[in-house]
């Protein structure tokens, strides 16, 4: 037993190199922007332990800077982590029969650590269950040691880090960017072009104008989502009426053909 | 905020990612169908949200304060052009951050 979970963290291990370094250097900036923004050492530490999920953590520095508005906290965890579902129906049946493991397995779903256990070719005599519980918490020791190192360091540096907050508006642009280039390459059957992402921003910057900056969240969430649900809508319908003309086509091809 | 509203902000935070990541699992069995609106939405809403939250941190960015809209448009430009040019995530975030902070220092 004590061998198939050594065999197994020796094989996590080198599929979480690429998350290591991501999350050590995300993990330090985090810390960092944490002490920086005036919050105790400890803190940080903390929220990267329980929270885990980069980008609401990032949004968490200012969400905890700002007034209260709890509602508006919990929706944007929500909508934040919209994208968690899309991971758990993915890994549905990987994360069958995982006993125990199971529930930490689903709480450390990080974007990360998805991508390495859904893309894992489990290696013949490996334990599945153990290497995905290792590969989770892998990642998830890399991002609070990170954090940590980015909390003491924070406090101890006497350099200026004004101006470090903008890593976070980075980040989201990147991912932004990174979904834009994806939307054009590949699903093309669900999103065959931009419209999500662009309702996204002119929903966003249409509520700043009319609500702004400490009110609009809720109502640009709100506005996101009907537009998501109408664009739906108008799609389904676009595609419900090409499939109904290719089948008319069928027809038309299999009644020629008969005729011939 | 007070620590006790700092304490709840987490609180409410921390349950709702929980409950995004357990959602899936707890709903949906292999034997129940997932209705198409819940797979539809969990495709189209991650590239509005990361607009929404792209704006949400320039929310207080003055557009019409030119020490402000420098650094943030230059900073722009330069995490586009290193992501367009490496495809990769880390380069943009640092050189990007790093020309918002010099760049802010010039002005």
């Amino acid at each position: 037993m004590a061998n198939a979970k050594t065999a197994a963290l020796r094989a996590a291990f080198p599929l979480t190199i690429p998350v290591c370094t991501g999350y050590i250097f995300l993990g330090i900036t985090y810390g960092m922007l944490m002490v920086t923004a005036g919050f105790p050492t400890w803190l940080p530490i903390f929220t990267a332990a329980i929270v885990y999920t980069g980008s609401m953590e990032f949004l968490l520095v200012a969400i905890l800077a700002s007034s209260f508005q709890p509602l508006s906290a919990f929706l944007t965890a929500l909508m934040v982590g919209a994208r968690h579902l899309f991971y758990g129906l993915s890994m549905l049946g990987k994360y069958r029969d995982m006993g125990w493991k199971k529930p930490y397995l689903i709480y450390a779903t990080t974007d990360e650590t998805f991508s390495v256990n859904y893309t894992a070719e489990v290696p013949a005599g490996i334990d599945r269950s153990w290497l995905y519980f290792w590969v989770s918490v892998l990642d998830h020791v890399y991002w609070v040691f990170g954090s940590t190192a980015g909390a003491l360091f924070g406090s101890f540096l006497a350099v200026d880090l004004t101006g470090l907050d903008f890593v976070m508006t980075a980040m989201f642009f990147v991912i932004f960017l990174q979904q834009w280039v994806r939307d054009g390459v590949c699903l093309r059957l669900v999103i065959s072009d931009h419209m999500p992402a662009l309702i996204g921003v002119l929903g966003s910057v249409l509520c700043l104008a009319i609500f702004g900056a400490d009110a609009f969240m809720i109502p640009a969430m709100v506005t996101i989502l009907a537009g998501l649900l109408v664009y739906r809508r108008v799609r389904r319908a676009s595609e419900v009426r090409t499939s109904e003309k290719s089948a008319e086509l069928m027809e038309l091809c299999t009644e020629r053909e008969g005729r011939k | 905020m007070s620590e006790e509203e700092q304490a709840v902000t987490i609180l409410v935070v921390v349950l709702g990612t929980i409950l995004t990541r357990f959602l899936p699992y707890l709903v949906f069995t292999e034997r129940r169908r997932i209705p198409q609106v819940i797979t539809d939405l969990g495709r189209l809403l991650p590239p509005a949200v990361f607009g929404l939250l792209v704006i949400y941190c320039l929310r207080n960015v003055d557009i019409l304060n030119p020490t402000q809209l420098v650094p943030t448009a230059a900073a722009l430009v330069i995490t586009a052009a290193l992501f367009f040019w490496r495809r990769d995530m880390l380069l943009p975030m640092a050189g990007g951050t790093l020309a918002y902070m010099m760049v802010m220092r010039m002005m």
